[in-house]
């Protein structure tokens, strides 16, 4: 299989690779897919008192289009607001790294993984404002 | 010494042709270009002449008691279909059943599929967790209606080498045919068709230094004589069990192929045995959680089946791109399932696209290896490092407990 240049340069250099605080009421974490399936994805966002996302990590364990959809996707996140981030398509993904029709499964969990953290992220701050009251 | 990249270490895919068998071949093309059928003249004569070597040779490289028993085909694809397809079709006033093996190459798995479909039955036999076979499971699958055994020498994927003789022995004792493809097998182990009572043999030359496109069967004549109902029919070539002109030049490159097999079998085992060992031990000594797949003893020396766990094979194949290897991962695949090889010996579909197959083969050094050594465990790491599944592990959590989102 020929991987696009991109796809290329995020598994040879991938942006944000690591973790943040799991305990930390700022991060959101998102774990998404299965070992079984071949690909598990885990991406974490640290959201700022302005509700802009000013950090995200990711890990993956996964096929070269798995790793360059996460880190394309923490690229992209940082930045942004809770609200666009929440925008953020699979087929935004599937664009950028000219991903084949057989490694669309790819961006699809990536744009999960944005979700499932965006969604910690929010229970965490429900969670937070409940105590308070 | 600096090694010479990209590194060949897929000899299970195909290997090089041998610089000996190439020199073989060349006048084939462009001197004695005679058809082999033309016996009213020289240059058809000659032809035939050097097919007869090529059938000699190759007889002797099997064990073969007389050349007739050799029938050269396309392939190992070929050679499985015919000997599967032309014996139950030859045979099936007496039974209807039939019997293989879960972890045969699909080959042999798509004839059996397609006389499933003309209504014959078929016995898929498990394997154990090594990948051997039961021969008590074998023992009780045959019946009066079984016609046929199908069990191959050696796997394609992990290299494991079946129990051919008593095989060979228990099929005779039943009247059955016993058919084994040994696409994988001729000059990696030592094959005796008489002594391991094989009835019907596939061979491909692209496995063994020989050039793609050219195989063999072998059918026994005597004790018993197999017949088999041929898929191609035509001009009668091959005593009318494969019509078509013979590719002189292909056969006389597989002969010599299958000669060097012979020949340098025992000298050639005990060098790929060392690599393999090398290269083993190297990788156990600096990366944990790595599993052999397979049967350590009962295997090709040129094979080693590795899972490297929490690293998935096609991210491991990218990030050694200058070594050619393959993977059991789906990622690898049309189909985006794990091998089913690796499924049939009860390996976890998690482990199963972590898996890299080795091929060590011919051409294959000790540098070469050294450096596969250095490059893997580096990737390793690398994506270890990278790996989710990792970091759960390293904190001490069971993922076997994790609830996964799947998709
Ligand atoms: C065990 C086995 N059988 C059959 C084949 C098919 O051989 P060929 O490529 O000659 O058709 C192969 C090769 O892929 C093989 O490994």
């Amino acid at each position: 299989m020929a991987y696009s240049d991109k796809v290329l340069d995020h598994y040879n250099q991938p942006r944000n690779v690591g973790s943040l605080s799991k305990d930390d009421p700022n991060v959101g974490t998102g774990v998404v897919g299965a070992p079984e399936c071949g690909d598990v994805m885990k991406l974490q966002i640290k959201v700022n008192a302005q509700g802009v996302i000013e950090d995200a990590r990711f890990k993956t364990f996964g096929c070269g289009s798995a790793i360059a959809s996460s880190s394309l996707a923490t690229e992209w996140v940082k930045g942004k607001t809770v609200a666009e981030a929440a925008t953020l398509r699979n087929t935004d993904i599937v664009q950028e790294l000219n991903l084949p029709p057989i490694k669309i499964h790819c961006s699809v969990l990536a744009e999960d993984a944005i979700r499932a953290a965006l969604a910690d992220y929010k229970a965490k701050q429900d969670a937070a404002t409940k105590s308070e009251v | 010494m600096a090694v010479k990249l990209p590194i060949y270490m897929d000899n299970h895919a195909t290997t090089a042709v041998d610089p000996r068998v190439l020199e073989a071949m060349l006048p084939y093309f462009t001197e004695i270009y005679g058809n082999a059928a033309s016996r009213t003249h020289v240059f058809g004569r000659q032809a035939e002449e050097a097919v007869d070597l090529a059938r000699h040779q190759i007889a002797q490289a099997i064990g073969a008691t007389t050349d007739k028993e050799v029938v050269f085909t396309s392939g190992a694809t070929e050679s499985d279909n015919l000997a599967i397809k032309g014996a139950a079709h030859m045979l099936r006033d007496k039974g209807d059943h039939l019997i293989t093996l879960a972890t045969e190459h699909k080959a042999v798995l798509d004839s059996f599929s397609a006389l499933e479909r003309e209504g014959f039955r078929v016995t898929y036999l498990p394997v154990d967790t090594l990948g051997i076979v039961s021969m008590e499971a074998l023992a009780a699958a045959i019946t009066p209606q079984t016609l046929l055994v199908a069990i191959m020498a050696v796997n394609n994927e992990i290299g494991v080498v079946q129990p051919l003789a008593e095989i060979g022995q228990l099929c005779h004792e039943r009247g059955v045919l016993f058919f084994c493809d040994a696409a994988q097998a001729v000059g990696k182990i030592p094959l005796d068709v008489e002594a391991m009572h094989i009835d019907l043999l596939a061979m491909s030359a692209h496995k063994m230094y020989g050039p793609k496109g050219i195989g063999a069967l072998y059918v026994r004549r005597k004790n018993p004589r197999v017949r088999l109902e041929p898929i191609l029919h035509g001009g009668g070539h091959e005593r009318g069990l494969r019509s078509g002109t013979l590719a002189v030049p292909m056969i006389v490159a597989m002969g010599k192929a299958a000669e060097l097999a012979r020949l340098e079998l025992h000298d050639e085992s005990q060098r790929l045995l060392a690599l393999r060992n090398r290269l083993w031990t190297g990788l156990k000594s600096r990366l944990d959680h790595i599993y052999l797949n397979g049967h350590e003893d009962f295997r090709t020396p040129g094979n080693l089946n590795v899972s490297f766990a929490y690293v998935e094979g096609e991210s491991m194949l990218m990030g050694i791109a200058d070594i050619a290897v393959s993977s059991g991962s789906a990622c690898t695949s049309a189909s985006l399932e794990p091998s089913y090889v690796l499924k049939a010996l009860g390996v976890g579909d998690e482990l199963a696209h972590t898996s890299i197959r080795f091929g060590i083969g011919r051409f294959n050094t000790e540098e070469e290896i050294d450096y596969t050594i250095e490059r893997v465990v580096e990737v390793a790491n690398r994506l270890r490092d990278m790996s989710p599944l990792w970091e759960m592990v390293q904190e001490g959590i069971d993922l076997s407990t994790v609830s996964w989102s799947g998709h």
